[in-house]
């Protein structure tokens, strides 16, 4: 699990800076996007291991969650449970199913046409028909003009910061890399990711919503 | 010591009769508590009117009666060993609640410890933890080496004692979502790990009593820290990253 | 009356157990696989025993009423544990050790016993060390010592303050290793209800389970009793609700010899009774009276004010202040032995000057201002502070003694209320250990053959009062290093025996006597609870067989308490069944047992015409006031033999020689 966790803690963080590459530079964004589309060794290995990664952690996150409820068949009448812990440390599987359920809208925004266009229809170039530039940042310009989809994907990361928020810190504990001397620090980053990665994706949204509708 | 005003109370206990009969939260009305009375002694005065009245008294384990048997347990509005911090049931007093309150108190709740009967549960999990590796293998023999022998430096040993200080009363298994008897475990494992003695086994002990835990029926750990919150011992979830350090490395090398 | 037979081994006393190990029968190790050997209690005696015996190969079962070994109630002691290690180089040795424990004991134990003691309580630290036992260490990484009352030496290592706690987690983790391996058959939830004697040897018990109700029957070639001591005759002391005297008053009904049951350990310093409804006493460690001074008012008026809650103690001026261990005691001050400490408290409670509210205003402040301005100046002058404020000292004092005291003072504040940092203490003496036994030789044995009696259970090597840190010591030499060679010498004669059946008729008579004891007390239909009994038993042990005793009190005891025993048998009412998990039916066969016990006490007490450590006869004192000690007609153990009742039982001696110390009026002036 925690394992898992910190390999998708690795992914994220390199997802979040191609896609802040956006804001910053399209065109930086369209080359780096290319190159990520179209490597074999990200495609066909590094791909493969995320999804690996991902439905291992969720199916690591549902068999822990079923394992629980198991190791407690009868409930507390009166249970007071804020005294001793967070919201978030307890309803992670909550929050992440909030965040499968994400992906799912995800993959049919960017990867089901992706594979399509280069798998099925056998398009490796990364343009559209007729343009000179890659295709990337216009694309993801055309997915943000939805408020709704916007709305969602709000959503969605305020869920996947409340799962960071605990499940960075947690991973790091599962490993065993955390003691008296770390864990001030570790605590103190872990706040700072799950805050910041998430701030920062409705930042790049927000933006791209506000840039393609006027 | 405030002996003008006294309690009144409602309680709220759960009662079952034996480990297979159904269970259920019976109220009781309880008046005229001394807030210096122990929680514990506040159960005595009810179970006394109950025996006068010809009712069956409320079992709960107890025993020293000073915080560090382990014997006693009790969820008590909805946290184990009440809601005092670094105390457990029997040190708990009655200043703690108000007059008028409602107290629920139902009895540590986990698969791997079954209700005996009212509040007292079978938390013979732990032994048979312990059976599985908490210990160092030494014959007693009257020439082992000289205890001095061997120094070992002060904040291992200190922090070794702070680990060894827990007092099996399962409060982390009760307060735990997960009913995970991480804490439990990992202090043993820890007290061990922190000493010279115990490295020789080191490798086979996290893993067996892991093994063991799993196998009793408590739950993954997901570190959501209540454990170190409710230990009437305070023994930190740093604890638990070292077991699952010294876990990982065992795996992997063994 | 008749003398006992120690079976002391012959030799100079330092050769004596080097000797006797040394031609001792052994039982070879294939042979030992054929032998059970049954272990009451899981305490330091008990588990330390019950290892071993394992790790030698026998077939151990041990019992215990807890739901685990590990929560025996020698895991509450505090202090620490005495070793005659020598670390320190201060002058200790074995010879020391053994001398400090005959004077602190007033001469009333054995020589050859007490320095077997003191020469196997180093191995004790080596083993415990090894068997991953955190003792406090300094920074040199090599093992801390501290010292405690009346003595001269720093011996006792310790754990924090819970020195009990982490030795009884030693021998318990030794225990685990042998459950593991199926050499030890673990009883948790079993309480023992009758020992049983075949053909004039012990050979097994009767036990109950505690939680379906079961009657068994278990087998054994010796049965050993650690079942701890039987402090809880007094209703209120430091010991565990559980402990009782059940296995021990069993085995002295089925003939085994009690010993000085009058020889009770009431500790100075515990946090008073704060009403009726109060269930037990905590400790505050002995180390306290190392920085706390001990008072009361010097007038009447002002103790009375106290009490009413209309004056404060830090309102008195020190000149109204009555230090009356300093006062009486000018060398030891508030370092006296325990005996001395707590009649002192006594003393002046009973003038009038105690400060708690209670029935008998018994109380006397712990005050530790003046070690909190000591070492707050201390500080100042460390730290190069000039011109400290006087809150300043305060604070930097307060920090010193919350590093030294901290989990006991707050203990103290979670129990009181007080915050013993701004207003003293308020401590009264309570009961805490019991001297007296099952009596045995000098190789652990009762007088009835293959019954042994270890730690607290038997009466040996504490005399009439026992030092500080030396119950642990005690409990673990003899489960670890005396009982596991002595039982061999007897055990060699057993190994063609083969397995005991548990069909004989006497096995089918003591299940039978058990039965029938829990169906009366079930059926009884009375109208007062087992409490109420136990409470009432308490009080008349504390006024009139406590710390201060008179021919008239004993008397009145005695037949009080038989009176109180008749009326316990027909008015005691024990709800629910026999066939189930049942708190009050345990509790009132525990009871039982005091009621009988509480009167043996008394008579022992009243027979025993002088006063001596824990034992204080008012008519036996000097001028001032101390304990007078009759060494002419004296000097000997008490065992009772139970003939039918306790007011029946028939007193053998054993004489005490002392041919290695001189035997001496205690003086702490």
């Amino acid at each position: 699990m925690a394992l898992s966790g910190l390999f998708l803690l690795i992914f994220l963080l390199q997802h979040f800076v191609i896609n802040f590459l956006s804001v910053i530079s399209p065109d930086t964004f369209n080359e780096v996007s290319h190159f990520m589309g179209t490597n074999p060794f990200i495609q066909f290995l590094m791909q493969p291991v995320l999804m690996f990664g991902v439905i291992l952690h969720l199916g690591m996150g549902i068999v822990i969650e079923l394992q629980n409820r198991n190791a407690r068949p009868i409930k507390y009448a009166f249970n007071n449970a804020k005294a001793n812990s967070s919201w978030m440390s307890r309803n992670m599987i909550i929050t992440g199913i909030m965040v499968m359920l994400f992906l799912g809208l995800h993959f049919y925004d960017f990867w089901v046409p992706e594979i399509k266009t280069k798998f099925i229809d056998g398009d490796m170039s990364g343009k559209l028909a007729g343009e000179s530039g890659f295709r990337y940042f216009t694309e993801l310009q055309h997915k943000f003009v939805d408020p709704a989809r916007i709305g969602i994907y709000c959503l969605a990361f305020i869920f996947l910061a409340l799962h960071l928020l605990h499940g960075f810190q947690s991973s790091f504990q599962s490993v065993g890399f955390k003691n008296r001397k770390f864990a001030p620090t570790i605590q103190l980053l872990g706040n700072i990711y799950a805050v910041m990665i998430p701030l920062g994706f409705i930042f790049i949204a927000l933006f791209h919503f506000i840039n393609s509708s006027h | 010591m405030s002996a003008a005003k006294t309690l009144n109370l409602t309680l709220k206990i759960w009662r079952q009769k034996n480990g297979n009969a159904k269970g259920s939260l019976e109220t009781y009305p309880l008046n005229d508590i001394s807030p210096d009375s122990s929680f514990l002694e506040m159960l005595d005065i009810l179970n006394g009117g109950l025996i006068e009245k010809g009712e069956s008294p409320v079992t709960f384990d107890h025993d020293c009666r000073e915080g560090i048997c382990g014997s006693c347990s009790l969820y008590i509005n909805g946290e184990p060993h009440g809601p005092a911090k670094l105390v457990t049931t029997c040190q708990l007093h009655m200043r703690s609640f108000q007059d008028g309150e409602t107290i629920y108190i139902e009895p540590f709740r986990a698969k791997a410890f079954p209700v005996i009967k009212d509040l007292m549960v079978d938390r013979s999990a732990f032994d048979r933890i312990q059976h599985a590796g908490g210990y160092i293998s030494v014959n007693t023999s009257g020439n082992t080496q000289d205890a001095n022998s061997i120094p070992i430096n002060k904040e291992n040993a200190d922090e070794a004692f702070y680990s060894a200080a827990c007092i099996g009363c399962g409060a982390c298994v009760a307060a735990c979502k997960n009913a995970s008897a991480s804490l439990f475990v990992a202090a043993k494992v820890s007290q061990y790990a922190l000493l010279p003695q115990g490295q020789v086994e080191a490798k086979d002990r996290v893993l067996n009593m892991v093994k063991q835990a799993e196998k009793e029926g408590f739950g993954p750990c997901s570190n959501t820290g209540a454990c170190e919150v409710e230990c009437p011992k305070g023994i930190s979830i740093e604890n638990i990253a070292r077991m699952n350090r010294e876990f990982l490395s065992a795996a992997i090398s063994k | 009356m008749s003398q006992l037979d120690s079976k002391i081994p012959e030799g100079p006393l330092k050769d004596k157990w080097t000797n006797y190990k040394n031609n001792i029968n052994l039982v070879n190790p294939a042979n030992k696989r054929n032998i059970d050997v049954i272990v009451i209690g899981t305490g330091l005696a008990g588990g330390s025993a019950a290892a071993t015996l394992a790790e030698l190969g026998y077939n151990v079962k041990a019992f215990c009423y807890q739901d685990s070994p590990r929560r025996a109630h020698s895991i509450a002691a505090q202090g620490g544990i005495n070793a005659a290690k020598n670390y320190q180089g201060d002058g200790d040795s074995t010879h020391r050790l053994f001398y400090d424990t005959i004077k602190g004991g007033d001469y009333r134990s054995r020589e050859a016993n007490v320095y077997r003691l003191a020469e196997v309580s180093t191995n004790i630290i080596d083993q415990c060390v090894a068997q991953g036992v955190p003792f406090a260490r300094d920074y040199g990484g090599l093992l801390d010592n501290r010292s405690f009352g009346g003595v001269l030496v720093s011996r006792t290592f310790y754990a924090k303050g819970q020195t009990g706690q982490q030795l009884l987690l030693g021998a318990y983790s030794a225990m685990n290793r042998q459950i593991a391996k199926g050499k030890i058959q673990m009883y948790n939830r079993h309480e023992m209800l009758d020992v049983v004697i075949v053909g004039g040897k012990a050979r097994g018990i009767i036990a109950r389970d505690l939680v379906t109700g079961e009657i068994e029957r278990h087998s054994a070639h010796a049965v050993v009793i650690g079942s701890g001591g039987y402090g809880n005759v007094f209703f209120l002391s430091t010991n565990a609700m559980g402990s009782n005297v059940t296995a021990a008053w069993k085995a002295h009904k089925k003939g085994a010899h009690f010993a000085n049951p009058c020889y009770t350990q009431i500790h100075p310093t515990c946090i008073p009774v704060h009403g009726t409804q109060q269930s037990k006493l905590t400790l505050m460690s002995e180390s306290l009276r190392n920085d706390g001074r001990i008072w009361v008012p010097k007038k009447l008026e002002d103790a009375d004010a106290v009490r009413k809650g209309t004056l404060k103690a830090i309102d008195i001026k020190e000149e109204d202040r009555d230090y009356y261990l300093e006062r009486r005691y000018p060398s030891f001050g508030n370092l006296v032995p325990r005996d001395v400490a707590s009649r002192a408290a006594k003393e002046r409670c009973d003038a009038g000057y105690g400060v708690v509210a209670n029935d008998t205003n018994e109380g006397v402040f712990l005050d530790f201002a003046s070690a909190i301005q000591r070492y707050g100046k201390e500080e100042v002058l460390v730290k190069g502070i000039s011109n400290a404020s006087k809150e300043e000292v305060t604070s930097l004092g307060a920090k010193v003694i919350e590093n030294k005291y901290g989990n006991l003072f707050d203990m103290y504040k979670q129990i009181t209320d007080d915050n013993p940092y701004k207003t003293p203490m308020r401590i009264y003496p309570a009961v805490h250990y019991t001297m007296g036994g099952l009596w045995v030789d000098y190789n652990l044995m009762t007088n009835v053959e293959g019954m042994y009696a270890i730690g607290e259970a038997n009466f040996s090597d504490h005399g009439a009062n026992r030092l500080g840190a030396s119950a642990l010591m005690q409990g673990l030499a003899d489960g670890y290093f005396v009982l596991p060679y002595t039982i061999g010498d007897y055990l060699a004669n057993d190994i063609r025996t083969g397995k005991i059946s548990t069909d004989s008729p006497e096995f089918a008579i003591a299940e039978k006597k058990a039965k029938d004891e829990i169906a009366h007390l079930i059926n009884n239909n009375g109208t007062k609870t087992v409490d109420y009994f136990h409470k009432r038993l308490g009080l008349i042990m504390w006024n009139k067989v406590g710390m201060a005793r008179t021919t008239e009190g004993l008397n009145e005891a005695i037949s009080e308490i038989a009176t109180l025993r008749d009326e316990f048998y027909k008015d005691v009412r024990v709800p629910g069944g026999a066939d189930e998990l049942n708190q009050e039916l345990e509790k009132a066969g525990r009871v039982a047992d005091f009621l009988e016990l509480g009167e043996l006490f008394a008579r022992d007490a009243l027979e025993r015409e002088e006063s001596c450590g824990g034992h204080f006869r008012e008519e036996y004192k000097t001028e001032d006031g101390e304990a007078l000690r009759r060494d002419d007609e004296f000097t000997h153990v008490s065992a009772w033999e139970y003939t039918g009742k306790p007011s029946d039982a028939v007193l053998h001696k054993e004489n005490l020689e002392f041919e290695n110390v001189e035997l001496k009026t205690r003086s702490y002036k």
